[in-house]
């Protein structure tokens, strides 16, 4: 039995998640339209090889990579690719993002499946992730870390490599009806991690609140029959499944500040990546589904297995919530998920949980009903952080914008969990305070960077009219050398007399005889004599 | 449809300013009814009067200072100030003093430095010391307890008393004045009279504190333990206060039983368990790391026993709780806990 | 009394080779304080503060000729970081010298441009390509946002434009939610109207000629 160690803080929090578990997982419909965003990851957009009009089939690939740290997308079902352009995408900002938009023909067909049913045990441990690499797969915790980077060793030895199945956040499912539904494949994805990781050890953590998802676990590790995999339960407080918190309860070691749990020796990879990946490896079949809980106003709260680039809308309509008397749409859970914009964006790889809470509300999300007060140094928010800072000080900090002196407080180990806020009597939205800070200390250092350059340009720009400046004096100098200097000055009048006579031969080789003369007046004879004396009476006084 | 975009995270915890402030009111009531019990209606008439004074003092203030007037007015914490007050002034003190005592403390002591959350100082105790200073013959003027003399000056009698200044018929200004435990250990220490001398002559006394005073301070210690178990305020600086003052006074006691009070008796005297649970503990001038939260109490509870014993005044409470509100923030930058993924330094 | 007098003449003379002495022995070499202001200021090369420069402005705050809060393009944070340094109170922007606008770029009208190089002379860092008699383009990068090159062309076809926000440039809006925050409560969760500080920045729409060409989509910066 493995010694389980607490973690600062944490709160207890109503789970909700008996409604969405009762029935087992069902597939979404399949939409009309496809929105495939070509970001879904951290790091790179992919790079579309499709163009408006080309037909698609289900997991063909319809962009590529643009990098290592980048994945490549694969349409989620047949169709036509009708539009290559900027959507709305899930995002805070509900700004717009580049996506391809496919329709769909209903029909459902499988590319030909290129690679051969593999055994991955032949594979070396890069190959094995390139593979995953082209699969597709990102971390499917939320993260959307491109998952055959965390899969590699060029950092750091790895001694442990740690299966998350926590799920702490209220209403969210998707993970425990995967285990109960998907056991023996994600048992089956974390051997193969292992054997891409070289790890000794392999933990796969459930909370004690899914007995079930616990029991079929066990049994699929049974039934692999391997001895280096453990299944351990952890208690169920929020935020226990935060990679930071599952490291430490589990092992009792703390990751780093601003480092990675590598740098320990430990991968923490999620049980729906793991499951993903089996999929991948052992069937070939790249990353074009997930599971999503879809819980709050809705008729039937539901897992369901819903195609990436389903739109928000068709699921919400699937599981009985009524479009028009919407009031707020989450994507993620109730303590880190955003607030949408606008329910007809597209379901990413990271979705993971849909809420709805409705204007006529039969289950409504509590929300918070006060407006905030001053903070009353009650100390609350520090008792309940996870990571043991000091919320209330990073918060007058922010609110002052000393920016300085909230990173003193170690800002950026905040892992924006919401614990903080949560308990706050003043009902002040501490989190967002934090998420402003570190957002504005990020524009400060871009700007920075950028002011540096600008001012590097505009030395360059005075030094370069100071050179245009000197060059001209130089010039000038020079000119005005040349003009006062004697030898110049016979140079030149042997140029002008040069010029002079080749005036003249040119005169008097062509023919200077006047034209048109045969019918002129006694008057204009007389102007023309006149003009031929004077001329002859120049010339003899040039000569 | 517009959708609401609020920022996570969407739910809350069934908490608020004004719950922790009525939790706070809550415990305190045993204590009230105890006080009345021994003391007679002045406490009840003091609360009263610094409740009114406090609530209209504030409402002027946030309308002067141009803010929001109901989310303060309702957050409760005005009432526990006024209440604390009431409870440091003697029953039958004149009116004017829990008027001047709680308009000094709400005005000066709270609003002055930018209201709820910004005050370094106990509005309370600020309050409080003001009035021990400036009018001492009125703040030392208590009332014997009930079971040494039974004096049943009713309701009336007691409001004429307060806002008339009318002796009740019968009774003389000697006849309804006493010193409290603490005070007069001291004056007679201060005439080379031993403790255990002054206990026998004098029958206030009871089997560890004064008499009736010991009582209250048990309900005192009871609804506190009832706070902290409800999470309104944390075990460490009630734990830390008045562990402090029994150890010191612990030590002096063994050493020389005669001439210092033993711990029970300093532990039950005057605002000690009242500061301990419910003045110090208040969280915006309190410090507020748990480390800096302990050394906080300490401090409070070795000021509070070296005023008792060689200061100038019989209980120490109001200056010792000032003196740590002015280094609480002090406290706090050096007390911060070590963050998570940070070397232990 | 001359005894008390030479005694402290004395005292007097020691200490003040004393600290001579430590003044020229312990001296630490520092940057000057012209060079840390200067890192401070968002070196646009505007001129709104009334110095040709930011470099002359930090000159300028150094000797005490030039006040804290006359830099708009650099905001609340310039301000605040200079006070920060200076040691003085942060106060609010000048309204004489220009308000805090959004970062905008310059963008030449290729349909319109003559070349006659006006513009390219006036860039303060040189962020204009182009020759005479050939096309002028902004480098949209480089560019400041400094207004400077607008006045001098003759065929006024340099417009200004914000930068539209992207995923990666967004960020929050400053929370504004307590009650001594607000002129007037705004509601929060329970209205249908959004309330303004939680609602995404919203991008702002591009004030570009219709005939812009490619030069002019708002890119990242």
């Amino acid at each position: 039995m493995r010694r389980l160690f607490n973690f600062h803080g944490g709160v207890q929090l109503r789970q909700h998640k008996r409604e969405s578990t009762a029935t087992p997982v069902i597939p979404a419909k399949i939409p009309k339209t496809l929105i495939l965003p070509l970001q879904q990851n951290i790091g790179n957009p992919a790079i579309p090889t499709v163009k408006v009009g080309d037909k698609v089939l289900k997991r063909q690939i319809i962009a590529t990579a643009a990098g290592n740290v980048s994945v490549p997308v694969h349409a989620p079902t047949s169709g036509k690719v009708i539009a290559i352009e900027d959507y709305a995408v899930p995002h805070p900002s509900g700004l717009k993002a580049s996506c391809i938009i496919i329709a769909t023909d209903g029909m459902d067909i499988s590319r030909r499946r290129e690679s051969r049913f593999l055994n991955y045990q032949d594979l070396s441990p890069e190959q094995l992730r390139e593979l995953i690499h082209q699969s597709g797969i990102v971390g499917l915790g939320g993260a959307g870390f491109p998952s055959h980077l965390k899969l590699a060793t060029e950092r750091n030895r790895v001694d442990t490599l740690i299966l998350n199945g926590a799920e702490c956040e209220p209403y969210i499912t998707c993970d425990e009806m995967l285990m109960r539904e998907q056991a023996l494949e994600i048992v089956e994805g974390l051997i193969i991690m292992r054997h891409a990781l070289q790890a000794p050890r392999c933990i796969i953590t459930i909370e004690n609140n899914k007995p079930k998802a616990l029991e079929q676990i066990k049994l699929a590790v049974k039934h692999c029959n391997v001895d280096f995999i453990e299944v351990v339960q952890v208690p169920t407080v929020y935020p226990a499944g935060g990679e930071k918190q599952l490291i430490q309860t589990v092992t009792g070691k703390e990751v780093p500040s601003q480092g990675l749990p590598i740098d320990i020796g430990v991968v923490c990879h999620n049980v729906g990546t793991a499951y993903a990946i089996a999929r991948a490896v052992e069937h070939g079949e790249p990353l074009v589904s997930r599971y999503i809980t879809v819980a709050g106003s809705v008729a039937k709260a539901q897992v369901l297995e819903v195609l990436i680039g389903t739109p928000v809308s068709d699921l919400i309509e699937q599981c009985g919530g009524n479009r028009k008397t919407l009031s707020r749409v989450i994507m993620g859970g109730p303590m880190m998920g955003f607030a949408l914009h606008n329910v007809d964006v597209p379901i990413v790889k990271t979705t993971n949980c849909i809420l709805v809470n409705s204007t006529i509300a039969d289950v409504p999300l509590p929300s918070r009903r006060q407006h905030a007060l001053p903070c009353i140094r009650c100390g609350a928010c520090a008792q309940a952080c996870p990571v043991d800072l000091l919320p209330q000080q990073l918060y007058w900090h922010t609110r002052a914008k000393e920016f300085d002196k909230a990173q003193d407080y170690n800002l950026f180990d905040c892992i924006e969990c919401g614990c903080c806020d949560y308990v706050c009597p003043s009902h002040i939205p501490l989190v967002q305070y934090y998420r402003y800070a570190k957002n504005t200390i990020w524009q400060q250092d871009r700007e920075k960077k950028l002011a540096d350059v600008s001012r590097e340009r505009h030395e360059f720009h005075k030094l370069r009219l100071e050179r245009e400046k000197q060059e001209r004096a130089e010039r000038h100098k020079k000119k005005r050398q040349a003009v006062s200097s004697d030898t110049v000055q016979d140079d030149k009048k042997a140029a002008i007399q040069a010029a002079m006579e080749r005036a003249r031969t040119k005169r008097e080789q062509s023919d200077t005889a006047p034209k048109n003369i045969d019918q002129l007046t006694e008057q204009q004879q007389k102007l023309i004599a006149e003009v031929d004396q004077r001329r002859e009476k120049e010339r003899s006084a040039e000569t | 449809m517009s959708l609401n975009t609020p920022t996570s995270p969407h739910i809350h915890d069934d908490t608020s300013v004004t719950k922790m402030m009525l939790r706070v009111l809550l415990a305190l009531v045993p204590a009230v009814i105890a006080h009345c019990w021994y003391f007679g209606w002045g406490l009840l008439i003091n609360i009263s009067i610094t409740v009114t004074t406090a609530l209209i003092c504030e409402y002027g203030l946030l309308l002067l200072r141009q803010r929001p007037v109901t989310p303060f007015i309702t957050d409760g914490s005005v009432l526990v100030t006024a209440v604390l007050l009431a409870f440091c002034i003697p029953p039958l003190a004149p009116w004017w003093l829990a008027v001047l005592g709680a308009g000094f403390g709400v005005i000066i002591g709270k609003h002055l430095y930018g209201g709820l959350g910004y005050n370094p100082f106990n509005p309370a105790m600020v309050g409080y010391v003001m009035l021990l200073i400036s009018f001492p013959k009125e703040m030392t003027t208590w009332l014997p307890p009930h079971l040494v003399q039974d004096l049943n000056i009713g309701l009336w009698a007691s409001l004429n008393a307060v806002f008339t200044g009318q002796l009740p018929v019968g009774f003389t200004l000697d006849s309804i004045t006493a010193a409290t435990p603490l005070d007069l250990v001291k004056t007679q220490l201060g005439l080379d009279v031993t403790i255990a001398e002054t206990k026998n002559a004098n029958d206030v006394f009871g089997d560890f504190g004064g008499i009736g005073w010991e009582w209250i301070g048990n309900w005192i210690f009871l609804g506190g333990v009832w706070l902290i178990y409800k999470k309104v305020i944390a075990w460490h600086i009630p734990v830390a206060l008045l562990g402090s003052l029994f150890t010191i006074s612990l030590i002096f006691f063994l050493m020389d039983a005669d001439h210092y009070g033993s711990p029970m008796f300093h532990l039950f005297s005057g605002a000690a368990m009242l500061g301990a649970f419910f003045i110090a503990t208040d969280p915006v001038s309190a410090a507020t790391t748990p480390k800096g939260r302990i050394i906080y109490g300490i401090g409070i509870g070795l000021l509070t026993y070296i005023i008792r014993v060689w200061g100038g005044y019989p209980d120490g409470i109001g200056f010792a709780v000032l003196l740590m509100n002015l280094a609480a923030p002090t406290i706090d930058h050096y007390t911060q806990p070590r963050v998570y993924g940070h070397k232990r330094s | 009394m001359l005894s008390a007098i030479i005694a402290l003449a004395v005292l007097a003379i020691i200490f003040g080779l004393a600290l001579g002495y430590a003044a020229v022995r312990f001296k630490v070499e520092g940057d000057p304080l012209v060079e840390k202001i200067d890192s401070l200021l968002p070196q646009t090369q505007c001129g709104q503060c009334t110095f040709p420069g930011c470099r002359p402005y930090a000159e300028a705050i150094a000797k005490g000729e030039a006040d804290i809060n006359q830099c708009p393009p650099g905001g609340e944070t310039t301000i605040i970081a200079l006070a920060d340094l200076l040691g003085r109170d942060p106060k609010p922007l000048n309204p004489e010298n220009g308000e805090e606008k959004p970062k905008r770029v310059a963008i030449i009208d290729e349909q319109v441009c003559i070349g006659c190089t006006l513009c390219i002379q006036a860039c303060p860092v040189d962020a204009i390509l182009g020759a005479a008699k050939h096309m002028h383009t902004v480098i949209e990068q480089e560019c400041t946002g400094c207004d400077l090159c607008v006045p001098p062309c003759p065929v006024d076809c340099i417009d200004m434009v914000e930068i539209k926000p992207t995923l990666s440039t967004w960020k929050w809006d400053f929370p504004t939610s307590l009650p001594e925050d607000l002129a007037n409560l705004a509601n929060r969760i329970d209205n249908t109207e959004p309330a303004p500080s939680h609602n995404a920045h919203q991008a702002p729409e591009t004030t570009a000629p219709a005939k812009a060409t490619k030069a002019a989509s708002g890119g990242e910066r």
